[in-house]
């Protein structure tokens, strides 16, 4: 086709108007009045069991804030971004939220380093950013909220309640980036200051699939119990080599991150069953506002959706606790969102009472023991309100607002 | 004493594991020449085929050591009548066009499967040595590298097929003149390493799983081992095999498993400035 350039011109004037009134387009213009709510987990690669549940949660938390009549009139719209489990892409994908969309809040983030690439970003543009995931604390920016539990917050009074269960020598097992090694390192503390013992502490890439020197080290050492802080598909091969050598009913095993990559729903019965993890939320947990939450989630999603993780509850309730702030403040001002945050705000939410502490930005919340048993969790244990010790410690948003870093804690 | 045996089943089935990712692309590579970047993605083919399989119902032993080879042989086949045979003889544009073979190979597999971890459980359970418990899976791992040393040695050595892609693979045009159709010789050998690579996944399966992007962990430790190895097919591959597994499983016995992979490729490292060749350049010359 030979083509000279009136017809070129043409052909561009008529492109490109025909991709302005693309309904895309037409459709943001539309919207103006939903309020841009943005979302950004990883709903496909490594880490995309996290994902799924938390982007669902979010799902389920707007359209039951839209169908109460939505924030201060208008319904919320989420603008969900997908980085594949990569952070060149969380940080183009950001961006895109922040500056293109202009999003009145942004939740996401799974792993702390994909955190650290959104965290900056939204200070930038001064976006407000919720990060709904457990994680190693010490987190200490004014425009960024932590809805997750943190080791201190988690394991002070688990790690001692797992000794009492199974002994006082422990063999830690680790993802090799830095919630596995801080996590380890709370493990360590907690168990020493009530007279355990460490015999060794194994960090492994997330890429790792082959434990066998591993199994048999952790053998050799025999140690009372096993701690977990493994995450990812690939160390879901840990749990199965472990059982394949026949050690599941020999050294039992706990953990802190068990059970939000789905682990027991991919593993067999026979490869998960009495492992204990200790966190905030469990599907089992009896109150009113969690038995409406599973109820809701079951109807929204199909009652055989694999399993509703902590991480997806801490994102409905980040949700909830920003929908509370905006209602309180009585606009989307980002500065007086972040007051309204800040004045004690709290929601009875499936894992009990969540409060905001105004000094962190984190959140004071119950911590559980949980068991697994043929795949499904009972809660053994229950710490109510247990507050963010390990960020307190370090981090005073009152005195200092500007503060803007992740604090390393001295553990 | 008893840990001390587990120490040694756990480098006896290292160096089978390495034997198995690698013979595949040693087959290939040693009798054709051919540089099958695409090595990883046919593993990964072949594990994503056995853990199908096993979901439909297929008996696991069937779906491992029947249906990821005869699919991923076949795959291979396809491959070689469309893109490899196009190329014989031309290096860099085989690795370029197995390469984006196996991107297209990985995006397919993202579609089809997606880009979650699948597995299966690992079908034996576990043998106490003493008081040590070690995965009984462990010894069939072991049993399928030996199998496949002794299948492929008495093909190319005892059959008249083997003869005959021998023949071809040193002058082809001598052995067409004498009524050999050298094009067949090589769509059988290149099935044959390309079904290799899928019993592998296979029978790796069980043990780490299968994401779409399986292939990249396993196609560098691969390629080390055969150019390690050097041009001899079955003895190279089982030196090189044997003196890298060994030193990573060692290493990482005595370390952690990152330590593992640094010692592997620092002893490759080692091994190829001193034979330059490979060992079979310096040793074994003329075997299989």
């Amino acid at each position: 086709m030979s083509m000279n350039r009136r017809d070129f011109l043409k052909t561009a004037v008529i492109s490109s108007a025909a991709i302005a009134l693309s309904p895309g387009v037409v459709g943001n213009a539309l919207a103006a009045t939903d309020i841009l709510v943005g979302s950004i987990h990883d709903l496909s690669g490594g880490l995309d069991a996290y994902g799924k549940p938390m982007q669902d949660a979010m799902v389920l938390a707007a359209e039951e804030i839209n169908a109460a009549g939505g924030l201060l009139g208008r319904p919320l719209k989420i603008v969900t971004k997908d980085p594949q489990s990569s952070m060149q892409q969380y940080a183009q994908l950001a961006q895109e939220l922040a500056l293109r969309d202009k999003v009145a809040v942004l939740h996401g983030g799974i792993t702390s380093a994909s955190r650290e690439v959104i965290r900056p970003i939204m200070r930038k543009t001064n976006t407000l950013y919720f990060y709904n995931t457990q994680y190693e604390g010490g987190v200490c920016d004014r425009n960024t909220f932590c809805t997750g539990q943190t080791p201190a917050q988690n394991l002070a009074t688990a790690v001692p309640d797992i000794m009492g269960r199974w002994g006082k020598k422990i063999y830690i097992v680790a993802a090799d980036y830095n919630y596995g090694q801080i996590v380890s390192q709370w493990v360590k503390k907690y168990a020493l200051e009530n007279g355990g013992n460490i015999l060794s502490i194994d960090y492994f890439p997330l890429d790792v699939t082959e434990f066998g020197p591993t199994v048999q080290k952790i053998q050799a050492a025999n140690p009372d119990f096993v701690f977990s802080a493994l995450v990812g598909g690939a160390h879901l091969s840990f749990y199965r080599q472990w059982a394949a050598a026949g050690l599941k009913g020999k050294i039992p095993m706990a953990s802190s991150t068990f059970s939000h990559g789905q682990e027991h729903v991919v593993l067999n019965a026979s490869e998960s069953d009495g492992i204990l993890v200790s966190g905030n939320y469990f599907p089992s947990i009896d109150n009113p506002a969690n038995k409406a939450f599973t109820g809701a989630w079951a109807k929204r999603f199909g009652a055989d959706y694999p399993y509703i993780t902590e991480l997806a509850a801490a994102t409905y309730q980040g949700m909830h606790l920003w929908a509370k702030g905006v209602s309180k403040a009585g606009t989307l001002d980002r500065t007086q969102v972040l007051e309204a945050l800040e004045s004690g705000i709290s929601f009875d939410g499936p894992t009990g009472r969540v409060s905001i502490d105004p000094a962190t930005h984190h959140c004071t919340m119950d911590i559980r023991l949980g068991e697994v048993k043929d795949k499904k969790w009972s809660v053994c244990e229950t710490w109510p309100q247990r507050a963010p010790l390990d960020t307190s410690s370090v981090c005073d948003l009152i005195k200092s607002p500007n503060e803007n870093q992740q604090f390393v804690i001295k553990i | 004493m008893d840990y001390l045996i587990a120490v040694g089943l756990e480098v006896v089935s290292g160096i089978a594991s390495l034997v198995l990712i690698s013979i595949g692309l040693a087959v290939v590579f040693g009798m054709m020449k051919v540089i099958n970047l695409a090595h990883g993605e046919f593993l990964m083919m072949g594990g994503y085929a056995t853990i199908t399989a096993a979901n439909a119902g297929v008996n696991i032993w069937v779906s491992i050591l029947l249906i990821a080879p005869l699919v991923v042989g076949l795959i291979g086949l396809i491959v070689e009548r469309f893109v490899i045979r196009r190329l014989y003889g031309r290096v860099i544009d085989t690795m370029l066009a197995t390469w984006g073979l196996s991107l297209l190979f990985i995006g397919l597999a993202t579609t089809v499967f997606g880009n979650t971890t699948a597995g299966i459980s690992s079908p034996l359970g576990p043998v106490n040595i003493g008081h040590v418990g070690v995965s009984a899976y462990k010894f069939f791992i072991v049993a399928v590298a030996l199998a496949v040393i002794v299948a492929l040695y008495s093909l190319f050595k005892l059959s008249r097929f083997g003869l005959v892609a021998r023949a071809t693979m040193q002058n082809a045009a001598m052995s067409s003149a004498l009524g050999v159709e050298p094009p067949r010789v090589y769509a059988a050998t290149f099935a044959i390493g390309s079904a290799l690579a899928g019993l592998a996944g296979g029978v790796l399966a069980p043990i780490t799983g299968v994401v779409p992007s399986l292939g990249a962990a396993f196609v560098a430790k691969a390629f080390i081992t055969v150019i390690g190895g050097g041009s001899t097919v079955l003895v190279g591959t089982l030196s090189a095999s044997g003196i890298f597994a060994t030193v990573n499983q060692l290493a990482s016995f005595a370390t952690t498993p990152v330590i593992g992979e640094v010692a592997l490729l620092g002893s490759a490292i080692i091994l190829l400035r001193l034979l330059p060749h490979g060992i079979t350049g310096r040793f074994f010359k003329g075997r299989i």
